[in-house]
């Protein structure tokens, strides 16, 4: 369990000031200076030796992103660019940073910018996060009125600029590539890789894309020591995290925990357990919308971190952890969000724009229950044919929730077929979001 | 160069590459939809998947994959089958299955592929997507719901033609292809979308259910709506041609087509002379072969070689000027011209009157100046080269002239032929700096009174720069007659005492014959001139005619023509002529024997003898060898007497040139959506 000298959100329910003073009294923007007088390189190794892996969904080791930037600035500017268009259903982590400590991330923006030669940053947020685009410009503003960023930041000699740039609603400019499109002012259309953006990035530029979260925790990463960092969570999977847990729990929250916390400590502890009891779980989504769903029997004894989700053929994602009880109709949950996939599918590539809408119409059935038992087979075979197949990331995401349900709930899907088959149709169950 | 091993070939390739690449290096056939080697890559039908050892276990996009040293490819493993079969699926879940109305069935890369990789039936039970149709203009017909959003088409109209008005709106599934204001596209390069078009969703709109494409005989040929020569290849059925399209040249036309090549072709069957006719007491009457000739024969008789004049017209085919030619030198007559707009011309040397830099040597050009000259109304193919060497950068593009839009930048100097003169003020410096400076010199520099200056001073303007060189020629003329160059080679010129256009228009001779010429103001010849119109289409020409002789249009003769670069190419007969029509050297070689003074060539390798025989570029077809700028002599021409009177282009509606296109309904209807807006605008 996390003790509370060691959390880095410390205010990640806004119960302080958000402001610059409330910030520094925190311990943000404490001898920023001193951090750059080590350099560059000294920022990626402590960054690399920290562990920290990317706290966006893929959880690629961040200090070693950084190190894929060039070393030296050539004629082409170097960019950071902050993705905060945080989408991903369920997660609710970034906004809370952005609303409650923004000096975080802008510390974080400058370190890491310098870290990476880069003069200019830009935090892609999502247009709906009105009211936190609105706190976060203040901030910004704030940190430039105080000299923090702008031509001399901390006086350390750096010059360094931050923008703010506004999302549309679309969930696929999360995506990396597809967010640089947006922000040069294109359609949200993912890129192909290679060449990746530490090569050719924002304008043809070198460029470093980083989650909100990894680049907060930055400073106090820099400040505290790589040493301290790595101690916290599990072998490879080090640090504190925040989890944003939803659902069927009596107390929906966010809280900042070690990864590698158990699952059921994590729901019981902070969100006041799963309503009705532990007994009542029917699953976990434990990763957000695009990782596969966890029955009971995996959420007794799973521990919440990259390795250990992954071995059970799941993922931590954002760390999203929406629990379902037994009422839930899980087909229709999911179903719910293959429609949400076929909805934000960038239609640039075949698998993932004919695949989704085919899913989305094969669970709608499923639903009912309106279909033949062997197509659950067809339908896990289009999702092994969309997984994998595609420019970017939404093909997997979308297939994989519904490979989850097939793992594991199949014995439902083929009762519901058999019910309607025999002219008895399943009780509505209306969903939260309904 | 990179060594890579497909399926156990190994290939080397240059570096850059991509895999796709490389497979076909290695003689392997990838399947692509989205994938085209003149545009950007989109890799995204996601059919070119290929496995690659060493790399994540999954399949790779090859089109879009780097090569690199070493690498090891696998292009029929069960997983890269397994993986295009998927995709293909998805393809076609939403494809209509409507291919036996469809006009691209039997050339659709969706259906060649679905039977290498498709199932042999559906397992999408689902509703299928209908997508509303779009209006692209007169040309490119749509049928939106065959569409698999592979790109071509956008990428093709941002890159190619330089007009970035199609787009993709709304996302995933619901993403459809259109110009969102519906609204034609502004581009004379069109037709290339429905080749580009890898399914039926872009087809051509004339064309639309005419023929299924197994039942067309297919004719190569030669393009002659402009001087570029684009390579075509003619599809008929029967007497029709019924559609044209391009073939792959890339020193010439790469794989485009502009759209009044292609188009054009409605115009071969309508207002066609398909019989002789004989004018008596101020009618035209019907006539046979012989009763033509023996009309002309008598109005011949007793006429001084001096009082008989010839003018070729832009789509003549070397052949027939040259068998007018040697009918009219047996007549004793050197009254010979081919240039119907009075350009000024210096014929001492081929290098001033050829675009010698070649089209192909635009791409390495890196710096231009265009001299009267609208090349996207003069020769869309060529704008089109311009523009993709400017895309490539560092190409600074200067003119002189009216303004225009040539969908590339361009710095405007004004539009007096002085600035030649005055080192093209600024640009002089930026051409001098170039190592391969260009200059184009169009026909509205040419055809004026003060042409033969103009010629001259951009000659020196050239030499000054550096244009000039061993190794380089940067002095090009864009010509806009197919004939133009083939006549030039040919001199049909003014001989000794010769008199020219005007002054045979003018009332200098007594017997005009016409091979073609309608591109000059018919009425300004005198009422008691005797006119004999040889040609294909009833235009200006035979309306003034006294005797109309039947000729053959390009795609109904053998024959060869000469583009503006002075590139000898072959066009092959694709129908016979209409009704009584004929090949045009045929019928003078018919008419020298009627009036005793029989050419001396029998048979189509005869004449094509006798051509090589007077000049020796006739016998190299298709080859034309890169030359440098041996003598720096400028043509005649004294470069102060440049008047101050503002340039004009040669065309003023890039669908409405010759013959065929005025005859086109297809051409009509585009001038008058396109140019008559312009020209209103213009007001």
């Amino acid at each position: 369990m996390l003790r509370d000298q060691d959390r880095i959100f410390t205010n990640l329910y806004g119960l302080q000031d958000w402001r610059l003073a409330g910030a520094r009294a925190r311990g943000d923007w404490d001898r920023t200076a001193a951090i750059m007088a080590r350099g560059p390189d000294a920022i990626v190794e402590e960054m690399k030796a920290s562990g920290l892996r990317g706290r966006g969904g893929a959880g690629f080791p961040t200090g070693m992103k950084w190190s894929f930037m060039p070393k030296q600035e050539g004629d082409r500017p170097h960019y950071l660019v902050v993705n905060a268009d945080e989408s991903e259903p369920g997660t609710c982590k970034d906004r809370d940073i952005m609303r409650h400590d923004p000096h975080k991330l802008i510390e974080g923006c400058l370190l890491a910018s310098f870290a990476m030669r880069a003069h200019a940053c830009y935090i892609y947020i999502r247009g709906e996060f009105f009211d936190e685009a609105r706190r976060l410009q203040a901030a910004i503003d704030e940190a430039y009125e105080a000299g923090l960023i702008g031509r001399d930041a901390c006086g350390s000699g750096w010059r360094f600029d931050l923008f703010l740039h506004r999302g549309a609603g679309a969930y696929i400019c999360g995506e990396e590539t597809a967010l640089l499109e947006s922000l040069e002012g294109k359609k949200g259309m993912p890129r192909l890789k290679p060449p990746f953006p530490a090569a050719v990035g924002l304008y043809g530029c070198p460029t470093t894309v980083n989650n909100v979260e990894s680049i907060a925790v930055a400073p106090t990463i820099l400040r505290r020591g790589a040493a301290w960092f790595s101690a916290l969570g599990r072998p490879k999977n080090a640090g504190p995290k925040v989890f944003c847990i939803s659902g069927h729990v009596e107390k929906p929250c966010n809280v900042e925990e070690e990864l590698g916390i158990p699952l059921r400590e994590l729901i019981e502890r902070y969100a006041g357990g799963v309503r009705g009891g532990w007994d009542n779980l029917l699953g976990v989504i434990p990763g957000g919308a695009s990782v596969p769903v966890i029955p009971k029997s995996i959420c007794d004894t799973v521990l919440m971190d990259f390795d250990s989700l992954r071995d059970v053929k799941s993922g931590l994602g954002t760390a999203a952890v929406i629990v379902m009880d037994r009422s839930t109709d899980i087909i229709r949950a999911i179903a719910r969000l293959s429609r949400f996939y076929k909805h934000e599918s960038c239609g640039q590539c075949t698998p993932c724009r004919e695949g989704t809408g085919w899913m989305m119409r094969v669970m709608d059935r499923m639903v009912e229950g309106r279909a033949e038992p062997e197509e659950i087979d067809t339908l896990e075979q289009v999702t092994r044919q969309v997984e994998g197949h595609t420019i970017c990331a939404l093909g997997d995401a979308a297939a994989w929730p519904i490979q989850g349900l097939i793992r594991h709930f199949r014995p439902v899907m083929e009762e519901r077929i058999a019910h309607y088959k025999a002219g008895r149709t399943p009780r509505p169950m209306p969903l939260a979001a309904e | 160069m990179v060594k890579v091993t497909v399926d156990g070939i190994e290939v080397e390739v240059p570096p850059g590459s991509n895999v796709l690449q490389a497979c076909e290096a290695a003689g392997k056939e990838i399947p692509r939809f989205c994938y085209h080697e003149r545009l950007s890559v989109a890799g995204n039908c996601r059919m070119c998947l290929v496995e690659i050892e060493k790399a994540p276990p999954k399949p790779f996009a090859s089109c879009a994959y780097p090569v690199a040293d070493g690498m090891v490819v696998h292009t029929e493993t069960p997983m890269v089958r397994a993986a295009r079969r998927g995709v293909m699926e998805f393809l076609l879940i939403n494809h209509p299955l409507d291919c036996p109305i469809c006009d691209q069935g039997g050339e659709c890369d969706l259906q060649d592929q679905a039977l290498g990789y498709g199932m042999d039936h559906s397992r999408y039970a689902e509703n299928k997507r209908a997508v509303k149709d779009k209006y692209l203009g007169p040309l490119v017909k749509t049928v939106m719901t065959r569409c698999i959003h592979c790109t071509r088409c956008i990428r093709f109209a941002a890159e190619v033609a330089g007009v970035p008005e199609l787009g993709a709106t709304s996302r995933g599934e619901s993403m459809e292809v259109g110009t969102y204001v519906e609204r034609a596209l502004t581009t004379e390069l069109s037709g290339n979308l429905i080749d580009i078009c890898p399914v039926g969703a872009l087809t051509s709109k004339p064309y639309a259910f005419i023929a299924r494409s197994w039942e067309l005989k297919k004719t190569d040929s030669i393009d002659v709506l402009d001087a570029i020569g684009a390579n075509i290849r003619i599809d008929s059925r029967g007497p029709e041609v019924l559609r044209i399209l391009p073939r792959v040249n890339d020193d010439v036309n790469e794989e485009w087509l502009a759209d009044k090549s292609r188009f054009s072709l409605d115009g071969l069957k309508r207002r066609r002379l398909d019989a002789c006719w004989v004018r008596r007491d101020g009618r035209l009457h019907r006539a046979s072969w012989a009763e033509a000739f023996d009309a002309i024969a008598a109005r011949l008789q007793g006429l001084p070689g001096a009082r008989i004049g010839a003018l070729a017209g832009n789509l003549a085919d070397a052949e027939s000027m040259l068998a007018l030619k040697d009918l009219l030198a047996s007549l004793g007559s050197f009254n010979l011209d081919c240039r119907q707009d009075g350009a000024a011309v210096d014929v001492s040397r081929r290098d001033f009157y050829t675009f010698n830099s070649g089209i192909a040597g635009v791409d390495e050009a890196d710096a231009l100046l265009l001299i009267g000259s609208n090349p996207r109304r003069e020769a869309p193919l060529l704008n089109a080269r311009i523009r993709k060497r400017w895309l490539a950068g560092r190409f600074p593009v200067a003119a002189i002239g009216p303004h225009g839009d040539l969908t590339y930048e361009v710095a405007w100097l004004g539009d007096s032929p002085r600035l030649l003169l005055d080192d093209a003020q600024a640009f002089g410096a930026t051409l001098r700096a170039a190592k391969r400076p260009m200059l184009i010199l169009g026909q509205g520099a040419l055809a004026r009174p003060d042409g033969d200056a103009v010629l001259a001073a951009a000659w020196r303007l050239a030499g000054a720069v550096g244009a000039l060189a061993d190794d380089w020629h940067g002095f090009n003329v864009l010509h806009t007659a197919a004939a133009r160059v083939g006549a030039l080679d040919l001199r049909f010129l003014p001989g000794p005492g010769g008199k020219d256009v005007a002054a045979m228009v003018g009332g200098g001779v007594d017997l005009l014959w016409l091979l073609g010429a309608d591109e000059f103001d018919a009425a300004r010849i005198p009422p008691d001139v005797f006119v004999v119109y040889q040609g294909h289409h009833g235009d200006r020409g035979a309306a003034r005619a006294d005797v109309i002789l039947p000729g053959a249009a390009y795609t109904e003769k053998n024959a060869t023509y000469v583009n503006t670069e002075g590139r000898v190419q072959r066009g092959f007969l694709a129908v016979n002529p209409p009704g009584e029509a004929r090949e045009d050297w045929k019928i003078l070689r018919a008419f020298s024997e009627r009036i005793g003074r029989q050419l001396p060539y029998d048979d189509l390798g005869a004449l094509r003898a006798r051509l090589e025989q007077l000049n020796a570029v006739f016998g190299r077809p298709d080859i034309l060898p890169r030359f440098g700028a041996s003598d720096m002599t400028a043509p005649a021409g004294d470069p102060a007497a440049i008047t101050d009177t503002p340039l004009r282009y040669a065309i003023a509606d890039y669908y409405q040139t010759d013959p065929i296109s005025r005859a086109s309904p297809t051409m009509a209807e585009c001038s008058a959506l396109y140019t008559a807006p312009l020209a209103t605008a213009a007001e």
